[in-house]
């Protein structure tokens, strides 16, 4: 509600400015996310175990507390 | 008025030795602390251990003394800490801490000390021989090992009292203690993804078993403290968590709890049907719709019935003060965290993706398993979902998080470091690990509650530290100063 009553105050203009600003700035931090996401897994894959079915299966503990 | 809510961690990490023909855990477990510790080893002194004794005010049947295997490596840190081998696992044991962020710190530091560990390891291993250690709590086949909180009780509240208001506590408090992990175990029923490493291993409500049918609240009453004080409640029902506002909030609400029914102030019953199916129930519902039946607020969700804790915590806190839980600006941050998270959890669990582990690493493996199209039951995931825990700085993918700005931090990691030699300065432990920094050669043993120095001349004097919050900074700092040997040290306690 208050987000609301404070984007109510500019004039018309300058209102469809903001409101433009604020959906060119949010699709190009969904873009920046993304590509975030996507260099993160790509570094992952660079440290990941080579062979994840004998990983799996190799992972075995004795039981503790 | 609820006694101060000392409070400690203990983690049993997983361990693997890679590249061994025949690979031993408990050799491997030892091989880290030896390579750790490099000067001279102090013994842990087991005289007053008792795990055997009950809470319930009894002794098991045929009691066993102490699982004590006394040929293994067992060392106590310059920072207070308890380093050692336990059924197979290397097990770091904070200080005791007076705060939840202090507990988070010397948790953290913990971490660290297994690093430097493996790197100290391998310089005694054989080429293409390597020690991996993991902070989890099951391997995905069956096997779980613990990660226990202990907190400082009044020995006054009834046992009981304890029970009925902590079951409903620790069935619902998952939804943000848990370290998530994929597929169920123990004869659970199968899901994708759980919320909670642990709840599939939890088979009664109360008891003394923390390897087997394991209980919810357990009852070892081992105070490692004046026993006509105190009790040590022992919690095993926890996951070890990465994420320091995981740790924190575990650690800041719980002692929050515990104050609450040690000052009776919980003041209806919350009870809940069947909390053993119930605990399994919600850890596998990371919607966090799954309903439990509560005395006295019907069914009702994990997190309403999280909300009615919190309640009561701020009403608690507006009366009575948080006084006994740490500094008044780590309760009141307890208490704000603990409102977010659960307003977070019910609007839209993933904007904790990293605050808490099971969100993190659930928001990982569906990022990972929607670039490559990947069902939940392929290794790919089962391996990023283990690697998760990877306490190597290099192949942690948790610290690949951390170094890509993707999880919010409460501590620094230079203090973390200084946490790896420094004691904490507000309990027992700053006496404790000053003066092994100080002594190393002349203690002769170490416990949790005394302190044995052989000061040059027979006998070796036992110096007993029944009360936690004495020995802090505050109390000896002056003392040490004004003392350059043990012999000194004794005389002027023993005078006192």
């Amino acid at each position: 509600m208050a987000e609301r009553e404070r984007k109510q105050k500019p004039a018309p203009k300058e209102r469809e400015e903001v409101v433009d600003e604020e959906v060119a700035s949010s699709s190009e931090r969904g873009e920046k996310l993304k590509e975030d996401i996507d260099d993160l897994l790509d570094e992952i894959d660079s440290v990941l175990e080579d062979n994840a079915e004998e990983f799996v299966r190799s992972y075995v503990q004795k039981g503790g507390q | 008025m609820a006694v101060p809510k000392i409070v400690g961690i203990e983690t049993e990490y997983g361990v693997s030795l890679r590249g061994a023909p025949e690979p031993n855990p408990v050799v491997a477990s030892s091989l880290l602390i030896n390579g750790y510790v490099e000067q001279r080893r102090i013994g842990w002194d087991f005289e007053d251990e008792s795990p055997g004794r009950d809470a319930r005010g009894f002794a098991r049947d045929g009691a066993q003394p102490p699982e004590i295997e006394t040929h293994l490596v067992n060392a106590v840190l310059t920072n207070g800490a308890r380093y050692y081998v336990d059924h197979a696992h290397p097990e770091y044991s904070t200080p005791e801490c007076a705060d939840p962020l202090e507990a988070t710190l010397f948790d953290k530091a913990g971490e660290r000390i297994l690093a430097r560990s493996m790197e100290a390891a391998r310089r005694l291993l054989p080429a293409g021989q390597e020690i991996v250690v993991y902070k989890n709590n099951s391997d995905g086949k069956g096997n779980s090992y613990g990660c226990h909180e202990n907190y400082l009780v009044d020995r006054n509240v009834p046992f009981a009292a304890l029970v009925r208001s902590l079951i409903p506590w620790f069935v619902t408090r998952q939804v943000f203690t848990g370290a998530g992990k994929i597929g169920s175990e123990n004869g659970a029923d199968p899901c994708d993804y759980q919320i909670s490493q642990r709840s599939d291993f939890f088979e009664e409500e109360v008891g003394l078993e923390t390897t087997l049918k394991r209980p919810i609240v357990n009852t070892r009453d081992e105070p490692h403290a004046d026993p006509q004080k105190y009790r040590r409640l022992h919690v095993i029902v926890g996951d070890a968590n990465l994420c320091e506002v995981a740790t924190f909030l575990k650690v800041g609400a719980t002692a929050i709890v515990l104050a609450m029914i040690e000052d009776g102030f919980i003041d209806k019953d919350l009870s809940i049907a069947s909390p053993v199916a119930a605990i399994r129930a919600v850890s596998h519902d990371p919607t966090l719709q799954s309903t439990v039946d509560c005395t006295s607020l019907g069914r009702c969700t994990a997190i309403e019935l999280q909300w009615e804790f919190l309640r009561l915590a701020r009403k608690y806190a507006d009366e009575s003060g948080l006084d006994c839980c740490g500094p008044e600006a780590i309760g009141t941050l307890v208490l704000d965290r603990w409102e977010s998270v659960l307003g977070a959890l019910e609007s839209d669990p993933s904007t904790l993706d990293g605050q808490l582990d099971w969100v993190t690493k659930l928001e990982l493996l569906r990022a990972y398993a929607d670039r490559d199209t990947l069902a939940w039951n392929n290794p790919k995931l089962e391996l990023l979902s283990v690697q998760y825990h990877d306490v190597r700085p290099g192949r942690s993918l948790y610290e690949k998080l951390v170094r890509g700005g993707r999880i919010e931090r409460l501590l620094g990691e230079d203090d973390v470091i200084a946490a790896m030699a420094d004691p904490p300065v507000s309990t027992r432990a700053y006496f404790r690990g000053t003066c092994l920094a100080r002594w190393a050669d002349s203690v002769v043993a170490a416990n949790w509650d005394s302190l044995v120095l052989d000061v040059g001349v027979e006998p070796l004097r036992r110096i007993p530290m029944m009360e936690p919050t004495r020995g802090s900074k505050v109390h000896v700092a002056e003392l040490f100063g004004q003392v350059s040997t043990p012999r000194q040290l004794v005389e002027r306690l023993t005078a006192n």
